[in-house]
């Protein structure tokens, strides 16, 4: 269904939400089409956030528009995710029960299993993992926790093309980032910045991708309100450098990577998934290699932004 | 701006290809008796253009109306720098506002993204000669050559334009400041920024009032900016702002000293059936402008203007279709940033007439009472001096004609977003990119 490292198109004429009771099999294959074209605007709209490191102050404007697009795909992605996770669970029980067993909905749900597992057990125990904030607010998070519940170990934010789209690089660049992120806020980061992190870390999230696809895009937000407000109060500029490079995660490469299909071995993509179902690849192993490769996707990173600007 | 001379010609295909960044036009406005006309652009200089009168005291004769030369150049704005947070902050001046001339001297308001200047722009075209203790260069005289008093005479020289800067207001914003007005007072003026509204005295540099303040407790729960303000006309407590969801306020100042409740909030309710995810950014109000008489407020979002009465807040009263064929194509426009373009719209003299601006150097006009719109063209290579203008047409489907553009070879890098309209007569002026076009009505000069 997917080819490996093409790079989809949005066709501009495919805008418009086909109806989801379109009859006869066009369904799965426009709404997949849909959630594709829906997936590509919000890679594109989390880029344009990320590209604000410049040495002009970003237009503000432009900034909360793209902002409130993602967030706007965001929200119809849950709603969707919930929906496709329901009939996933139809498609899934009434293949198994036929025996024949469907080749698409069967294998997402596993592949979504798999992809949740090496997620959990990254972390020792849930409550050390500090959620950050999500743009979505609360109370969809613990909607989804409720979900999480009730599915068993199917993510509820089950909806493949969520999974699918590399998330798993997001938790693993987490455990890196988190130390990051801390020390940071404790260097002296304004009051409301340390406030929102401890209420996030309260927040208890047993949906992992949930809250790793958020983090790269709730770091996108806040990156751009933040600027505006966290570089007020840095007493000079050395910090404010730091500050902006410190900015600089590897949520972004793994956007970047994803849209260019993936083409590092070593990262463990969805379509290897897909194809393999093996869990070959241990997360540990995997884990400490993207980190250094992350390491150095990083300072790469930070080297172009001097040379280039 | 247009002192090329002999350069033209030796290089003319280099020149005309290569746009220096800072030449770009980035506002153009008239003073209110559109003698003159201010240009202000991305390297934050200003140049004032002045209306030649064919012959002073004498009638002119219909259809020879004078043209406009180069008045005044002055740097108005320098690059900045932010030490606080690291950010440049950009010279371009982002508007101009003329005031009501008092005396023989005219002022201007321009801005950039953080600081206001008042200009004064003056003629002198005497000079004092014949002092007992200075030299006509200025020296001092040796006191045994002055031998007896004489008094000074003004005597008339060649004519010298001077421009200095009256009043700096620095430290009102912290967002970019996008819009000026000048109130119907002569005395205040508003500055509104993404997310601020600021009313200054024109003499006080010191100090200013915060009108309007939408910015949240979280910077994360914003969604919504200011993109535009704009004081009534004849009414000095009222304005209105435009927002980036599509909203107008009007606000009353007599109501509060913070106006962020509105007396009024005009809204179009969306239409479910072009609902898309970007719905919203092309419902971003760009430009408001009021109307002359004060009764109505012309607004421009990505693809439409619309004419909305004061007296109705459910719904705009008229909207025009700029350039409804890039519906189909609001993807790529947001991939390439053109859906953030904002583009300015103006009313002509006596308010029947509306224009804004378009792609592929094409502006709109729309005749209020037919509903009719025509489409003109600035570009230099298909019209010359003093040639009518012929009307183009966007091929969007039926039959074609010879010269119709189809959609896809519109040229999305040659936007007009700046112009003005002469408040008097059917002169317009029109910024592509780093030129200057001024249009005139021949056929109907004088505004009925």
């Amino acid at each position: 269904m997917f080819s490996k490292g093409t790079k989809r198109k949005f066709s501009d004429g495919g805008e418009e939400l086909p109806e989801e009771g379109l009859p006869g099999s066009n369904e799965e294959l426009s709404s997949v089409s849909y959630s594709l074209q829906r997936q590509s605007l919000l890679d594109m709209s989390l880029i344009k956030l990320q590209l604000c490191h410049m040495l002009v102050e970003p237009n503000l404007c432009r900034s909360v528009l793209i902002a409130n697009t993602v967030r706007q795909i965001q929200e119809e992605m849950t709603h969707d995710g919930s929906w496709q996770a329901a009939t996933m669970m139809e498609a899934f029980a009434a293949a198994s029960a036929a025996g024949s067993g469907a080749a698409g909905p069967p294998e997402r749900l596993v592949a979504t299993e798999v992809l949740c597992r090496p997620g959990r057990e990254m972390n020792g125990s849930p409550t050390a993992e500090p959620k950050l904030f999500s743009v979505m607010g609360y109370e969809e998070c613990r909607e989804e926790e409720v979900v999480a519940v009730e599915e068993d170990s199917i993510c509820s934010e089950a909806a493949s093309n969520v999974c699918l789209s590399g998330s798993m690089g997001h938790c693993w660049e987490r455990g890196m980032l988190r130390g990051e992120r801390e020390l940071d806020s404790r260097l002296g980061a304004p009051d409301e910045d340390v406030d929102v992190e401890e209420e996030d870390e309260e927040e208890e999230d047993d949906n992992e991708l949930e809250g790793c696809r958020e983090e790269g895009e709730a770091k996108a937000m806040r990156q751009v309100f933040g600027t505006f407000e966290i570089k007020n109060s840095h007493p000079g500029p050395e910090s404010a450098l730091e500050e902006l490079f410190s900015d600089v995660d590897a949520s972004y490469y793994d956007l970047d990577t994803m849209l260019t299909g993936m083409q590092a071995a070593p990262k463990i993509g969805p379509y290897d998934l897909l194809d393999s179902l093996s869990q070959s690849h241990t997360p540990s192993s995997l884990s400490s290699a993207s980190n250094c490769r992350s390491d150095l996707n990083e300072l790469d990173h930070i080297m172009e932004i001097i040379v280039g600007s | 701006m247009g002192e090329d001379g002999e350069s033209t010609k030796i290089n003319h295909s280099f020149l005309r290809d290569y746009v220096t960044e800072a030449d770009v036009i980035s506002t153009v406005e008239f003073n209110q008796t559109g003698d003159l006309l201010a240009t202000g652009d991305k390297g934050g200089r200003v140049v004032i253009f002045q209306r030649e009168t064919q012959s002073k005291g004498e009638i002119e004769e219909l259809g020879e109306s004078g043209e406009y030369n180069v008045y005044s150049t002055f740097q108005s704005h320098e690059p900045d720098f932010d030490y606080l947070k690291s950010l440049e902050i950009e010279e371009k001046i982002n508007k101009i506002r003329w005031l009501p001339q008092q005396n023989a001297a005219h002022f201007l308001l321009s801005t950039n993204d953080k600081t206001i200047k008042l200009w004064k722009v003056s003629e002198r075209d005497k000079r004092p000669e014949g002092y007992n203790l200075k030299d006509e260069e200025g020296r001092v005289k040796d006191f045994s050559t002055v031998t007896s008093l004489q008094v000074p005479v003004l005597k008339p020289t060649d004519l010298m334009v001077e421009v200095r800067p009256r009043r700096i207001f620095s430290n009102g914003h912290t967002y970019h400041v996008n819009s000026i007005s000048v109130n119907s007072d002569g005395e205040t003026y508003l500055s509104a920024d993404d997310l601020r509204i600021n009313m200054w005295h024109l003499g006080i540099t010191d100090r200013s009032f915060n009108i309007v303040d939408i910015k949240p407790a979280n910077m994360e729960d914003l969604t919504e900016v200011i993109t535009a303000a704009e004081f009534h006309p004849k009414h000095c407590h009222l304005f209105v702002y435009s927002s980036s969801k599509g909203t107008l306020r009007l606000c009353d100042m007599r109501a509060s000293a913070l106006c962020d409740k509105h007396s009024k909030i005009f809204e179009e309710p969306e239409d479910p059936g072009n609902r898309s995810f970007f719905s919203e950014i092309i419902s971003s109000v760009s430009d408001v402008k009021f109307s002359h008489s004060g009764r109505y407020l012309l607004t421009r979002d990505y693809l439409t203007v619309k004419v909305w009465d004061l007296h109705m807040e459910k719904g705009p009263i008229e909207t025009y279709q700029v350039h409804e064929y890039l519906r189909s194509k609001l993807c790529s426009l947001y991939e390439n940033d053109c859906i953030f373009d904002k583009f300015e719209c103006v009313w002509n003299s006596t308010d029947s007439v509306i224009m804004t601006g378009a792609y592929n150097s094409f502006f709109r006009m729309f005749d209020r009472e037919t509903g009719r719109g025509v489409t003109l063209e600035a570009w230099r290579e298909s019209s010359k001096p003093r040639a009518v203008l012929r009307t183009r047409r966007v091929y969007t489907g039926g039959r074609r004609r010879r010269g119709d553009v189809g959609v896809d070879s519109l040229d999305f890098t040659k936007k007009i977003l700046h112009m003005a309209w002469h408040p008097d007569e059917n002169i317009i002026a029109i910024a592509a990119t780093n030129n200057l076009y001024i249009f005139q009505d021949r056929v109907n000069p004088e505004t009925q």
